[in-house]
């Protein structure tokens, strides 16, 4: 494992997950599919945090749980580290679960609570054989705590005496116990308050250049992801429609959809927003079921012309590193 | 003028076993007709539960008003009878809450439920109140209001269930309107279209609004004036733009420096609030904030500071001892 290394540390191509909708009790035929990822494509390199933004139903999530293999993709190819992982059985995966792991949004209902934090964070361990000796899994809880900023007396405790902030402290404990190299968090802070939003953001941020972890961090939150992320993908119905650097792409927006994905977003100054003429996007997200034909974002979109709604729009690099998948851009 | 609504030292108590929560612990403010007001404060801060006491929800036991007034149109609400309040709910206040799937009736048919409060209040006839919800599905942007009218808040989004609690809000021409967390379920473009909504309306039939939220962006942008409240309290009030550029509580100072922007490059850290929320069964005499603030003096364990003129805006109070020395040179930094 070397730092130079140029391979992205994980590949996504042509990603696809369609889920079918049965009908019948006794005969279950499918009628249908939701088509949650629809062919979606970007790398992640090593230490880098590439954001994954959208609003809901925009199969962000379900991009992250075919990467934790949470599902079997229906087809494309997500190869980590060299290795095509879509296609292994769950068996194979065992060994790649250590080194990828998550962090959900609800710090609530992802922890046992009938379990102690000690066991929570230790269980990991026990079941990969991590560390087999107790009184040396104990110690290594301690010390997870200690990095996440919690008292290490906290291992004695149930999560319900704990805080929304410090139970989120407890999952990324978790996360971390197994040592990883990449950690999909999956909202991680969307449930907390502000005060506490920013004490675990910085905590992410400190673990990534103290362990060189990689993230992949899912969220609707454009100002969390502005500040954690070096690069950003915005999705839209299944498929990513622009991707970018940061800076890029929330000074530079070109898609429509992240144009008016980033208008709709007040900022804390009232004297930048009492200024601001604000036209939201008009019309709600089509179903994942029977999306638009075309361009999936031609129905509420203000600059689409007549062929948006017949060809799909493939993602185009206007500048080195921006890919932008509408027609229009750039045109005029 | 008199103020349309004036809160004055409204304590709200939840008796629990572990001990009597004050939820809300002399919370005062104003909101004028036709006004905009925001109520900022994080989970706890009794920013919700205060609104609940303005309409008399809280559910007893275990909760009670202790003590207080609350003066809407010149009569104090608390005197009111069960029977009085309840025909003042819904036709001289309206409410919109965070999630419009539960507070809708699963079992009705929206029609139904905006015809309802029209019905009762109004003593409208069904025909007539059937036109007024037409009319008001059309003013609140929903198209093909007869078809939406025979149908079940299941069948709708997020989006229109919550443009159907603004129509229901609206139905009998309120003064004042309370939205607690009103798009904090909704995505991003959604929330753009119903705040805007929200608005326009408000402005066009002038109906005062307090709107309940965390969501510091969404104040920046409607409010006319701010109050954030902490531990039960309103720490600091003033009009936005005090709020946001003279910020005089340290708690306010906090919580605007700990939001990552959108309009900026991204910075090394953010700079958070240490330390957790108070425990409000375990309030002691002193400032609820001080464990948790860089400007804390001794003086501040002796007494809870009260909200006294700060900055140089007039009707810009701070609750804080310190409010006049406080460094914010680095807010807009």
């Amino acid at each position: 494992m070397t730092p130079t290394d140029a391979r992205p540390l994980l590949e996504v191509k042509g990603l696809r997950m369609h889920f079918p909708i049965t009908e019948g009790v006794m005969t279950r035929r499918t009628v249908g599919e939701v088509k949650a990822v629809d062919g979606v494509s970007f790398s992640v390199a090593r230490g880098e945090t590439l954001g994954l933004v959208g609003e809901s139903g925009c199969g962000k999530t379900t991009t992250g749980r075919c990467i934790l293999r949470l599902e079997t993709p229906t087809a494309g190819s997500i190869v980590y580290d060299g290795v095509d992982i879509a296609g292994l059985s769950q068996k194979q995966m065992v060994a790649l679960r250590q080194r990828i792991q998550v962090i959900f949004q609800d710090p609530f209902s992802s922890l046992n609570p009938r379990m102690k934090i000690g066991q929570i964070i230790a269980e990991p361990m026990k079941v990969h054989g991590i560390e087999p000796d107790a009184a040396k899994r104990q110690a290594r809880v301690r010390e997870l705590l200690t990095i996440c900023g919690l008292n290490a007396r906290f291992a004695d405790r149930y999560p319900h005496e704990m805080s929304g902030g410090q139970r989120q402290r407890v999952g990324i404990a978790r996360a971390l116990a197994m040592n990883p190299e990449f950690i999909v968090c999956d909202e991680p802070v969307s449930a907390l308050d502000v005060s506490i939003q920013a004490q675990v953001i910085n905590l992410l941020e400190d673990l990534r250049e103290r362990f060189g972890l990689t993230y992949l961090f899912i969220a609707h939150d454009l100002s969390v992801v502005r500040h954690l992320c070096q690069r950003v993908a915005v999705m839209y119905l299944g498929r990513i429609v622009e991707l970018a650097d940061s800076d890029t792409l929330f000074d530079n927006p070109q898609h429509p959809y992240t144009k008016a994905l980033l208008a709709a977003v007040p900022v804390p100054d009232p004297l930048i927003e009492q200024g601001r003429v604000f036209r939201p996007v008009q019309g709600e997200v089509p179903s994942p079921i029977n999306p638009p034909s075309g361009c999936v974002f031609h129905p509420r979109c203000p600059i689409a012309v007549e062929s948006c709604k017949q060809s799909r729009p493939e993602s185009r690099e206007i500048q080195p590193g921006h890919f932008v998948a509408c027609t229009q851009v750039g045109l005029s | 003028m008199p103020p349309l609504l004036d809160i004055r030292g409204l304590h709200t108590e939840f008796r629990t076993s572990a001990g009597v929560v004050r939820a809300v612990d002399g919370m005062s403010y104003s909101v004028q007709a036709g006004e905009t007001v925001a109520i900022v404060g994080e989970s706890g801060s009794g920013k919700s539960v205060g609104a609940m006491s303005i309409l008399r929800l809280i559910p007893d036991p275990p909760g009670r008003i202790t003590a207080g007034e609350v003066l809407f149109d010149g009569q104090d609400l608390l005197k009111l009878s069960e029977e009085q309040m309840r025909q003042l709910r819904g036709s001289q206040i309206g409410m919109i809450f965070q999630e419009p799937m539960t507070s809708l009736n699963p079992v009705l048919t929206i029609g139904r439920q905006i015809t309802e409060t029209l019905e009762q209040h109004r003593g409208a006839t069904p025909a007539a109140a059937r036109e007024r919800a037409l009319a008001l599905l059309g003013l609140v942007g929903i198209a093909d209001a007869p078809r939406r009218l025979k149908q079940y808040p299941h069948q709708l989004s997020g989006g229109m269930r919550q443009r159907i609690m603004i129509a229901i809000a609206l139905a009998c021409e309120p003064k004042l309107i309370i939205a607690d967390e009103p798009t904090t379920a909704l995505d991003v473009t959604i929330q753009a279209q119903i705040l805007e909504l929200m608005k326009e309306l408000t402005q066009r039939l002038n109906i005062a609004l307090v709107v309940i939220t965390h969501n510091l962006g969404i104040v920046a942008r409607y409010a006319t004036r701010v109050n954030v409240m902490y531990a039960g309290r309103i720490v600091e009030s003033g009009s936005a733009a005090a709020i946001y550029h003279d910020p005089r509580h340290p708690y306010t100072i906090a919580l605007l420096r700990s939001v990552p922007r959108l309009d900026r490059p991204r910075q090394a850290r953010l700079d958070p609030v240490e330390g957790q929320p108070p425990d409000l069964t375990r309030l002691d005499g002193g400032c609820a904030f001080r464990p948790r603030c860089r400007f804390a003096t001794d003086a501040c364990a002796t007494a809870r500071p009260v909200l006294a003129q700060a900055g140089i805006e007039q009707g810009h109070w701070a609750a804080c001892f310190n409010s006049g020395s406080l460094s914010t040179t680095d807010q807009a930094a």
